[in-house]
């Protein structure tokens, strides 16, 4: 096990390299940098101050010199600073982290407390009419476009509708709030039940898919029958027999899926004003502020790929037929 | 008498099992997925959409970019060709639904309905490209790995890691901001944009040929196929390759979907198509506009819907030919 992860880290590793070398190159090799995107409304400023500033973002270098001073500056774990904001990239990353982590954390639960129960059920109920009509709108919310969905409900709920919830942002901009009170946790959840909505209708087809499948595997198993055969109560057969075995693989996609609470908002951020790391990425990679950029990505391929072997060392931890080699 | 002997086998369905007692595997397959409501419907769907997008815009006559105007004294709608009468009359914007424009125009005075299969012809197109593209990559480097092992599959299978592990949406970020300031014109831009996501879409194919060929290459065809000394190119090409075809096809339908829903998605965000060439993806980023929002909801009602019907149609077929070509997975 330990000799399993040593080799998987030192894997994850010449992964990265591979990755920022990629990213760098791709976001250095944008024709218009920082400065002249800056700069483009300013008729006063010449060609020689330009340059000067280029010096001090460090944008004059060529790509490999700037890529090797980025990698040895990150391995001492100095990110930069972010061009755009003006802090340092790992206080901006931790600034809106909370925000996007936050977000995407409910709407998770929400996923699975919706798409577990709902799976199980289609599962024991497998070819009837209640089985189609979940597969159904887990087919629709599984093609519909977030973004859509996003713009129906804002119609529906929103201004020109129904108008009973906020469209965009975190709070009321017109309260203040001296202190946490219930008033304010009303309003974060008025602003944020839109957002959570679409992530939840979403995805939560993926997890109840998922379910359903293992659920019906499991109850076509040999020891569920003998669990009925002995004359186990249904309640018991379903929940402490079959669904403790489908649970290996849930546990497993739950793990893969952490990366997506970091990544998965950007979308979803963009179209209700929420201030969080997707938002910003998006703002950053319009004015090409190169440290964010890199901080931020690199911040999303770690999550992933630490997403990935947590969810393999936890399938060897649930499931001890698993060995990893 | 030929009666007599068929007799036993009467079978219930037609043409094919008249003639034949076996089935052939094809014809099992293309049986299951025909008892398949859903995917036939699916299926049915798509053809539909597909003879819409691709065959109506030559008989309807306007074209997706042409702006209509009214005329200030008589009320009459003009075309853009009649310049000398359009220096006087003012745009058609924001017309609702009548005869001649059945799903009204746009801010920009142009027609929704033809707009509305163009870019459905641009969604569908957008799909296919990049499927083959990542099919073609997926096959050749998933099967190269798969088959030789060794170096190429360490080399090929950690190109694989780095690409999967990049974020996707922040990379088409950068990769559209690279176009914007490249000058590349609207017209061309979407081919870029379907290269670009092919060549980082390929790594899922790549994978799923590769394992499967890891466990064909110990079957027993295989270990027969080696003792007869075949070349390596018909190995592959007449024995590997047309077993990872129902996986491949299955992979390709599902996709299809999936990449159209990321091209509507990237053109609501204006890094896939842009103006003037439609796009079901960039005609609902008119609800950015609150008034249109509010009160025009048959500019973005109409393309919203016909993503999620087609990509509701990709997903149908998808899974009713997984579910026909491995029964065991039916119902998964």
């Amino acid at each position: 096990m330990r000799h399993y992860i040593l080799r998987r880290l030192a894997i994850s590793a010449i992964i990265l390299l591979g990755i920022s070398f990629l990213m760098y190159t791709l976001v250095r090799s944008m024709p218009a940098d920082y400065v002249t995107l800056a700069t483009s409304s300013s008729t006063k400023i010449s060609d020689f101050q330009r340059e000067q500033l280029r010096k001090v973002y460090g944008l004059d270098k060529s790509v490999l010199g700037g890529y090797l001073d980025w990698l040895f500056s990150a391995l001492r774990g100095d990110l930069g600073t972010s061009l755009v904001y003006a802090q340092p990239v790992t206080e901006v990353i931790g600034k809106y982290m909370s925000i996007t982590f936050f977000v995407a954390l409910l709407a998770l639960i929400f996923e699975l407390a919706i798409g577990i129960p709902l799976g199980i059920l289609a599962a024991r109920h497998r070819n009837s009419a209640i089985d189609y009509i979940i597969t159904a709108f887990v087919f629709i919310g599984l093609s519909i476009p977030g973004f859509f969905l996003a713009a129906l409900m804002k119609r529906l709920f929103g201004f020109g509708g129904l108008n009973i919830l906020p469209t965009s942002g975190m709070l009321n901009p017109r309260v203040v709030y001296k202190t946490f009170t219930f008033a304010k946790l009303a309003d974060y959840a008025a602003h944020l039940a839109m957002p959570i909505a679409v992530f939840t209708i979403t995805s939560c087809g993926v997890w109840l898919r998922y379910t359903r499948a293992n659920m019906i595997e499991a109850l076509g198993s040999d020891y569920v029958r003998t669990a009925r055969a002995k004359g186990a109560p249904e309640r018991v057969v379903v929940y402490s027999h079959a669904f403790r075995n489908t649970l290996i693989p849930i546990v497993t996609l739950i793990g893969q899926s952490l990366p997506g609470l970091f990544s998965g908002a950007i979308i979803t951020e963009n179209l209700f004003g929420i201030q969080g790391l997707g938002n910003i990425a998006l703002k950053a990679s319009q004015m090409s502020d190169v440290p964010y950029l890199m901080g931020f990505n690199m911040f999303l391929a770690i999550c992933t790929i630490v997403g990935y072997l947590i969810s393999d060392i936890l399938y060897a931890v649930v499931d001890p037929r698993v060995r990893l080699s | 008498m030929e009666k007599d002997y068929l007799e036993p086998f009467s079978f219930q369905t037609e043409d094919i099992a008249e003639v034949q007692l076996f089935l052939t595997p094809g014809q099992m397959i293309l049986r299951r997925f025909m008892g398949n409501k859903l995917a036939v419907l699916g299926a049915t769907v798509l053809f539909i959409v597909a003879v819409l997008c691709f065959a109506a815009p030559l008989f309807y006559p306007y074209n997706q970019t042409e702006q209509f105007y009214t005329d200030k004294t008589t009320g009459e709608e003009l075309r853009t060709f009649q310049t000398e009468q359009i220096s006087t009359a003012v745009l058609k914007s924001l017309e609702k639904p009548s005869l001649n424009h059945l799903l009204g125009t746009n801010k920009m005075g142009q027609d929704m309905l033809s707009r509305l299969m163009y870019g459905g012809r641009i969604s569908l197109l957008v799909g296919f490209v990049v499927v083959i593209v990542e099919l073609l990559l997926g096959v050749i480097l998933g099967g190269a790995a798969g088959y030789y092992g060794g170096l190429p599959n360490a080399v090929i299978m950690r190109l694989v890691d780095i690409i999967s592990s990049i974020p996707f949406m922040p990379l088409m970020f950068i990769l559209a901001s690279l176009e914007i300031n490249l000058n590349i014109s609207p017209k061309y831009k979407i081919y870029y944009t379907m290269f670009m996501i092919g060549l980082i879409w390929w790594t899922g194919a790549a994978r799923m040929v590769r394992a499967t060929i890891l466990s064909l290459r110990e079957t027993e065809f295989m270990q027969a196929a080696d003792a007869v000394g075949i070349k390596t190119r018909n190995k592959i090409f007449r024995h590997l390759i047309p077993n990872t075809l129902p996986n491949l096809i299955v992979m390709a339908t599902l996709d299809l979907g999936s990449v159209i829903l990321m091209e509507s998605t990237m053109s609501y965000l204006g890094v896939g198509v842009g103006a003037p060439y439609a796009s079901w993806g960039n005609m609902v980023q008119v609800v950015n506009d609150n008034v249109i929002m509010r009160d025009y909801v048959n500019l973005w009602l109409t393309p919203g819907l016909c993503i999620l019907v087609v990509v509701l149609a990709f997903n149908f077929v998808g899974d009713g030919l997984r579910d026909a070509t491995d029964p065991r997975m039916k119902g998964r």
